[in-house]
């Protein structure tokens, strides 16, 4: 017998009791649709927080410097000062794969600027800065190294330090005062937004960290070290270089600095939604086998009702595969159907969700592709036993069945 | 010209529980094409169960059967099913036409199973044929339940016939049916058989069995007589008969 006869076969019982149809597919509905609504919106969040890492830069590696014991209290990284301007040096000379190198030193001042003031993160950085965070420049420019090395008085400041402080017009080229000390505004950053942790990145003046230890901070150690490498393949590399060179220079044995690079902050994060998808996978699992359940229950019902049908077939020659092949392709049918109006609906909800919450969904295809595969195996799964057991009736009794 | 039922002492053993049924107990028969022999009995006699023998529904416990020349005692479910596909053609007593399927449809049943494929275009030209064979062809968009009982058992002679089998058996075939329209039945297969077609049926009533060439009566799972019909009925002769006599009454 055909396949596309069969199809047409299953299809028109299934019509013949739409009401059960639907039911027996809701549980393959509701499974399908709540997996794809749930993997839409898991994907969307996950999406937004790589892409979030990606803010920070690209294939960054960055040294802290050591924690700082004293009294048996111990600081965390980056609280004892360790690393030096010399250290930034000898890593960008001497390491393989590096591309650029920023030293980094951070603090968090009052500022003043057109009789307003403000509490930014006053940071000290190299001027290979902007390359290393991928963050552009809106307007004005980057201070230069020529700066650096002549402890300038310029900065470059976020697009919150702007909106706080330069109420009108360009900022560029006035006037920004950090611990009295008048500094000249030469750039203003592209809006970056909110980073991972949820903090304000356009809440910054960045300025020459040979100006901010000197002019500023008084520090004489750098707090971090930036280095960009030349590719994610080269990370791994740069990130073993830089401990090998690190502890070379130092006589302990004991690292006094850390370094960790941009990867391991990204497994961080997306750690959360492996767990997130093991759990979906699980749920999934559990509504597709319900729904097996409901839907080998319903195929049962069905052969027992079309006994005499099925007597019938066999009488006019039907074999025992035709009668298995026509009942296992009502199963899948009616499964697979459940699948596609399952995955139509998630999908629905989704882009309601994302219009009337606000948050980013994305139904990854993989994941419709595993829906319907999934929710068609367990038509086969749940029908064969019912349909096995109608092309194994004795044509005879299945005739007299009343 | 070969044989299109051979039976040589064809014997069927039920085991129900302590004790074995014997209901056919050593049957030879012989039905040569263009028969239209009726197999009598009373119930328990085994009638049934040699037709369903016949029908290939069944296995013979001993003894050996040929159909249309092919040896069927020893053959499996599937190899059954298609001997019952291409060479018998069932007429039951409850017509056994699937429900809410046209009637159409119900007679291009037998043709989805066969086992080389016809196109869907030559399976409604051979069911619209055998409709017509049945003068149904004005019907064939019906459903079962919008017919009348004369016009389903006709469907389903029409079924029975659409792969051109060697035999049709038929069980009963009027059992669920009216004088009337037992004659007009009894009609089409008279007709049928005297385009060569052979016809087994099953039946218990006498008048009815009048109709066929040949009577053959069973009594427990043996047969007692096999005599030809001689004072034979003609469906078209019976019919016209029918009518007068309503007419007559009618009339008074």
């Amino acid at each position: 017998m055909r396949l596309f006869a069969t199809l047409r076969l299953a299809l028109r019982a299934l019509r013949r009791n739409k009401l059960r149809t639907v039911l027996t597919m809701l549980g393959i509905i509701i499974g399908v649709g709540s997996v794809i609504t749930a993997v839409s919106i898991t994907t969307g969040a996950t999406k937004q927080v790589e892409d979030r890492v990606a803010s920070l830069g690209q294939n960054v590696v960055t040294v802290f410097s050591g924690s700082f014991t004293g009294g048996g209290m111990r600081g965390g990284w980056g609280s004892a000062p360790t690393l030096t301007i010399e250290d930034a040096e000898a890593i960008k000379n001497g390491v393989a794969n590096v591309v650029a190198v920023s030293p980094e030193v951070r603090d968090r001042m009052q500022v003043q600027a057109n009789g307003l003031n403000w509490r930014p993160g006053v940071t000290g950085e190299g001027p290979d800065y902007p390359q290393i965070r991928s963050w552009g420049i809106a307007s004005g420019s980057m201070f230069t190294e020529q700066d650096v090395r002549s402890v300038a008085k310029v900065c470059v400041i976020g697009k919150t330090v702007v909106d706080q402080l330069f109420l009108d017009g360009d900022p560029v080229g006035q006037t920004l005062r950090v611990r009295d000390i008048p500094f000249k505004v030469v750039g203003v950053f592209e809006s970056k937004g909110f980073n991972l942790f949820g903090q304000d990145q356009d809440d910054v003046v960045v300025m020459p960290y040979t100006s901010h230890m000197r002019r500023v901070s008084r520090a004489t150690f750098v707090g971090s070290i930036l280095i960009q490498a030349s590719s994610a393949s080269a990370i791994t590399g740069v990130q073993r270089d830089i401990n090998e060179l690190l502890l070379s220079r130092r006589r302990s044995r004991e690292p006094d600095f850390t370094v960790r690079t941009q990867l391991e902050l990204a497994q961080t994060a997306t750690a959360t939604s492996r767990i997130m998808s093991v759990l979906l996978a699980a749920i999934a699992s559990v509504s597709l086998i319900v729904g097996g359940i409901g839907i080998m229950n319903i195929m049962l019902v069905s052969v027992t009702e079309r006994t005499r049908e099925i007597g019938i077939r066999m009488a006019v020659g039907a074999r025992g595969t035709d009668i298995l092949v026509q009942f296992l392709i009502e199963a899948v049918t009616l499964s697979a159907l459940g699948g596609l109006i399952g995955i139509a609906l998630g999908f629905t909800a989704s882009k309601i969700i994302a219009s009337t919450m606000g948050w980013p969904t994305l139904t990854p295809i993989w994941w419709v592709v595993v829906a319907s595969a999934s929710s068609a195996i367990v038509g086969v799964v749940s029908g064969f036993y019912p349909a096995w057991k109608a092309s194994n009736l004795d044509p005879i009794e299945a005739l007299r069945y009343e | 010209m070969n044989a299109v039922i051979q039976l040589d002492k064809v014997e069927k053993t039920y085991h129900t529980g302590e004790v074995d049924v014997r209901a056919v107990r050593g049957v030879s028969l012989t039905i040569q094409p263009g028969e239209f022999v009726a197999i009598m009995g009373a119930s328990g006699s085994g009638k049934s169960t040699l037709m369903n023998i016949i029908g290939c529904l069944d296995r013979t416990t001993a003894g050996r059967y040929q159909l249309d020349g092919v040896d069927v005692s020893g053959l499996n479910r599937d190899e059954l099913a298609d001997i019952r596909n291409q060479k018998i053609g069932f007429v039951f007593q409850g017509f056994n036409l699937l429900a809410r399927t046209a009637a159409v449809e119900n007679v291009e049943l037998p043709m989805l199973y066969r086992r080389n494929n016809l196109s869907s275009r030559e399976r409604r030209d051979h069911a619209m044929g055998a409709l017509e064979i049945v003068g149904l062809s004005d019907r064939s968009g019906h459903f079962p339940s919008q017919l009348s009982g004369g016009q389903q058992q006709r469907v389903a002679v029409a079924r029975a016939l659409v792969n051109k089998p060697a035999l049709l058996l038929a069980d009963e075939p009027t059992g669920n049916l009216d004088t009337q329209t037992s004659i007009e039945i009894m009609g089409v297969f008279q007709k049928l058989n005297d385009s060569g077609i052979t016809i087994i049926m099953v039946t218990h009533e006498l008048d009815i069995a009048h109709y066929t060439k040949r009577t053959v009566v069973l009594r427990d799972g043996l047969i007692v007589s096999d005599t030809p019909v001689t004072n034979r009925l003609h469906a078209g002769n019976e019919l016209s008969r029918l009518k007068t006599e309503q007419k007559a009454v009618q009339l008074d």
